[in-house]
């Protein structure tokens, strides 16, 4: 009997993994990626169309342009579940596979990025932690593997505060407004937490910091203490599950929602979408543009799914954060087409890409090549700024789809700047690292 | 035939009363011995040593320390991963307080404070027993691991409340932080592994272990025989949370190298937990086969898909993994509901038969 059972079980297995099995090659020179992904688990919401991003923007290169300058590009997922310990596992496993090894890594999780961050230098691998991971890590001089451009938690807190002054009617008036902060209880729903303190010594704002544990889903005390206290703006830190319980739970105490602003991590369609009509208004930051009507977008369903909107459409194509995905494989592809034009073109090793994302300069002309004008702005990084503090924009759900409502809102850079400095050479003590002189 | 004591007279009590009696047993554990620190360091990939062996090793030890608690003294506590994070934020801040001082005397000195954190929350364990014991460790879970997130001291004031293993040197060779290697951090954690398992062997077999199991089997009868029920099981609870703060520190310091709070969430209670209900309660041996299934099992079936060439959907994949693992676990419990070290014992006492089983 139990036999059986067992045979049955095995068949089955058998009978799922053979459905869609190819496996996977990587030749020669091919410039491999490494993808920590999360399909699966409370974070499936905003990982899934991170991961189809990714996976989408490398295909369509190899598809069109054969591969970065003919060097074709090859990926391999690995599950993280947005855990650490999966991720460091995942990163382990991948760091030396393909030809040269991993040509870079996007963890695509704050906590992932901070165990990553000491390995990076010794394995030569550059991370490219794009707008999350640790904001002290924009000062170069001390974290010579780590990129995180175009913008930081903190440059974005201080961006956030500059709208609200903005939508109040100039800075003298955010003095005695309430500004709430709902976070995320980790390392990444912290990091904007030391800017809004500095802010709100600077403006006067009284600010509440409300912590939500992971992964978010009771948040019933937190919406309790916004509704006794009354903040004029929210701001929130939030990702995966979390977001949409946060919006649900806005709606249902009837926050005014054009006053509650997410930062670039709360602003897809999967945390909007469960609340419906109640979530009409809220806003969030973010570094792109929403649509997906650019050439880039056009080439991804021409060149990946066979001009089939409908396949790509159910693929998350066009979500924020698949947009999101691509601006980021964008400027991976773009880091090492700069660097093979030192080195040659060729698969690159990690130390040789961590050169071209230090001196990635993607000018306006350029994103019109590759038809991002107007999807992003342009970033030039540099040795001493890994950030280049680019600025931001807020989008507005309309209840079907997000729009654009401000103009692009630079961060504080006098606030924000020297922070980050103190914050890296406290890094550099605790750990012995010599900055470099740039 | 091979497996069998006829003939190894024993002359001593010494001798009788040996952890390993019989020869062969002592020979197979030196041939352990051998293929754990030479062959292991010398030919495994540092993705083997980083993701299998070290997690392994530092799981075994918080085994250990739970099956001292639950399996021996018969306390039922789910409050490991809280007694965990006491060990690796202690470590934490006591090596960034006095960098110069040795860090294994650092993972001692952490491994006391958590055993003191451990007897103060053995203390309600007098008046409770059972399941209601086990909610009462659940409170120091929780409130340890929100402590360590609310008080900014605990990570020296950083802003994103993780902390990072710092670089510390052990007879000249850097054994923790990023320049470390993989094949000394596992050595490290292998030799504190051993000497600490060899204590609680010893341990659970001396004077304390056996007052562990009077009281465990029946309190009253423990007491009536001149067992102090109180300060039996207050050592229980100070002695495991000892191995569990050190597994804590080892684990941020040797395996991790930073971690924040979530690192030592509840699950990572349930999970030393059920290492050794599956391995085996009031076993030593059950602790380390406990959490080589609980360790291994998952890495094997995420990469077992690629050793036989498919390629599947990543999240297919891992949802396969996850009924195939909890079915395993259904299994095991079924076919042998004391655990993989009872399946062992039962493996001996055939092997001592055969080939002539009667």
């Amino acid at each position: 009997m139990l036999r059986n059972i067992l045979l049955a079980l095995v068949g089955a297995v058998v009978a799922m993994t053979g459905i869609s099995s190819t496996t996977i090659q990587v030749a020669a020179d091919e410039q491999f990626i490494p993808m920590l992904v999360y399909r699966t688990g409370p974070y499936a919401p905003s990982g899934i169309p991170v991961a189809n991003g990714f996976r989408d923007y490398y295909t369509m290169i190899n598809n069109r342009d054969g591969g970065i300058n003919g060097v074709k590009v090859t990926f391999e997922e690995c599950e993280t579940e947005y855990n650490t310990k999966l991720g460091v596992e995942c990163y382990e496993k991948l760091k030396n596979k393909g030809s040269t090894g991993a040509s870079l890594v996007n963890p695509f999780s704050t906590g992932i990025t901070y165990q990553l961050i000491p390995k990076a230098s010794v394995d030569e691998v550059p991370i490219l932690s794009m707008g999350y991971g640790r904001t002290a890590a924009a000062d170069g001089r001390v974290f010579k593997w780590v990129f995180n451009f175009p913008t930081t938690y903190w440059s974005q807190a201080s961006a956030f505060i500059r709208y609200v002054a903005q939508q109040e009617g100039g800075e003298s008036k955010l003095k005695g407004k309430k500004i709430a902060h709902v976070y995320h209880n980790s390392a990444y729903g912290k990091e904007a937490n030391p800017t809004l303190k500095a802010l709100a010594n600077k403006y006067g704002y009284e600010l509440i910091l409300l912590a939500v544990d992971h992964p978010g889903q009771e948040q019933k005390a937190t919406w309790l203490q916004i509704r006794r206290a009354k903040p004029d703006w929210v701001f929130m830190s939030g990702w995966g599950v979390m977001n949409q319980v946060a919006v649900k739970e806005a709606a249902s105490i009837k926050y005014p929602m054009d006053h509650f602003v997410g930062n670039w991590w709360s602003g897809s369609d999967a945390d909007v979408v469960p609340a419906a009509a109640g979530a009409k208004g809220y806003k969030s930051a973010t570094f792109h543009s929403p649509r997906s009507d650019y050439p880039v977008h056009k080439d991804i369903i021409k060149h990946v799914y066979g001009g089939d909107q409908a396949k790509a459409k159910s693929n998350s194509f066009g979500e924020v954060l698949y947009n999101r995905a691509v601006v980021n494989a964008m400027f991976a592809v773009e880091a090492i087409r700069t660097a093979q034009g030192k080195f040659g073109k060729r698969a690159l090793k990690g130390s040789e890409v961590r050169w071209g994302l230090e001196n990635l300069n993607l000018t306006e002309a350029r994103l019109k090549e590759i038809g991002m004008e107007g999807f992003t702005k342009p970033v030039k990084v540099s040795c001493s700024d890994h950030e280049t503090m680019g600025p931001i924009i807020i989008q507005q759900w309309d209840g079907n789809k997000w729009n654009i409502v401000s103009d692009w809102i630079s961060p504080i850079r006098e606030v924000v700047r020297p922070m980050v400095e103190k914050a890296a050479s406290a890094y550099a003590a605790e750990n012995k690292i010599t900055p470099r002189s740039c | 035939m091979f497996y069998r004591e006829t003939g190894q007279f024993k002359s001593s009590y010494k001798a009788d009363q040996a952890i390993f009696p019989i020869t062969q047993d002592r020979w197979f554990i030196l041939f352990i011995f051998i293929i754990a620190f030479l062959v292991i360091p010398l030919t495994a990939s540092e993705y083997l040593l980083q993701a299998v062996m070290i997690p392994l090793l530092i799981f075994s030890l918080a085994a250990i320390g739970l099956n001292l608690l639950v399996g021996y003294a018969g306390q039922l506590s789910l409050g490991t991963g809280g007694f965990m994070a006491v060990g690796a934020y202690m470590t934490y801040k006591l090596t960034t307080a006095f960098p110069e001082v040795n860090i294994i005397v650092i993972f001692i000195l952490a491994g006391l404070i958590s055993a003191s954190v451990g007897f103060l929350f053995g203390i309600p364990s007098l008046r409770i027993k059972g399941f209601y014991l086990a909610v009462a460790t659940l409170a120091s879970q929780f409130f340890l691991v929100w402590m360590f997130n609310k008080v900014s001291w605990f990570y020296n004031h950083n802003s994103s409340g993780t902390i990072t293993a710092p670089p510390r040197e052990l007879f000249g060779v850097t054994v923790t932080g990023p320049t470390a290697t993989a094949e000394t951090r596992y050595i490290v954690a292998l030799a504190i592994v051993c000497v600490f398992a060899l204590i609680a062997k010893n341990l659970v077999r001396g004077r304390l272990g056996r007052s562990w199991m009077a009281v465990r089997d029946m309190d009253i009868a423990a007491e009536i025989i001149g067992i102090r029920p109180f300060q039996t099981k207050l050592i229980a609870f100070s002695i495991s949370s000892f191995y569990c703060g050190v597994a804590g520190a080892l684990m941020v310091f040797l395996w991790l190298g930073s971690a924040e709070t979530e690192a030592f969430s509840i699950n990572e209670s349930f999970y030393v937990l059920f290492m050794i209900i599956i391995g085996g309660l009031g076993s030593i041996l059950g602790s380390f086969l406990g959490a080589a299934f609980i360790v291994c099992v998952p890495i094997l079936l995420t990469n077992a898909p690629q050793l036989f060439g498919l390629s599947m959907p990543i999240d297919l994949q891992k949802h396969i993994e996850i009924m195939l693992f909890g079915f395993l676990i259904v299994f095991f419990l079924i076919v042998e509901p004391h655990g993989l070290a009872r399946l062992w014992q039962i493996a001996k006492e055939k092997l001592r038969l055969w080939p002539f089983p009667y």
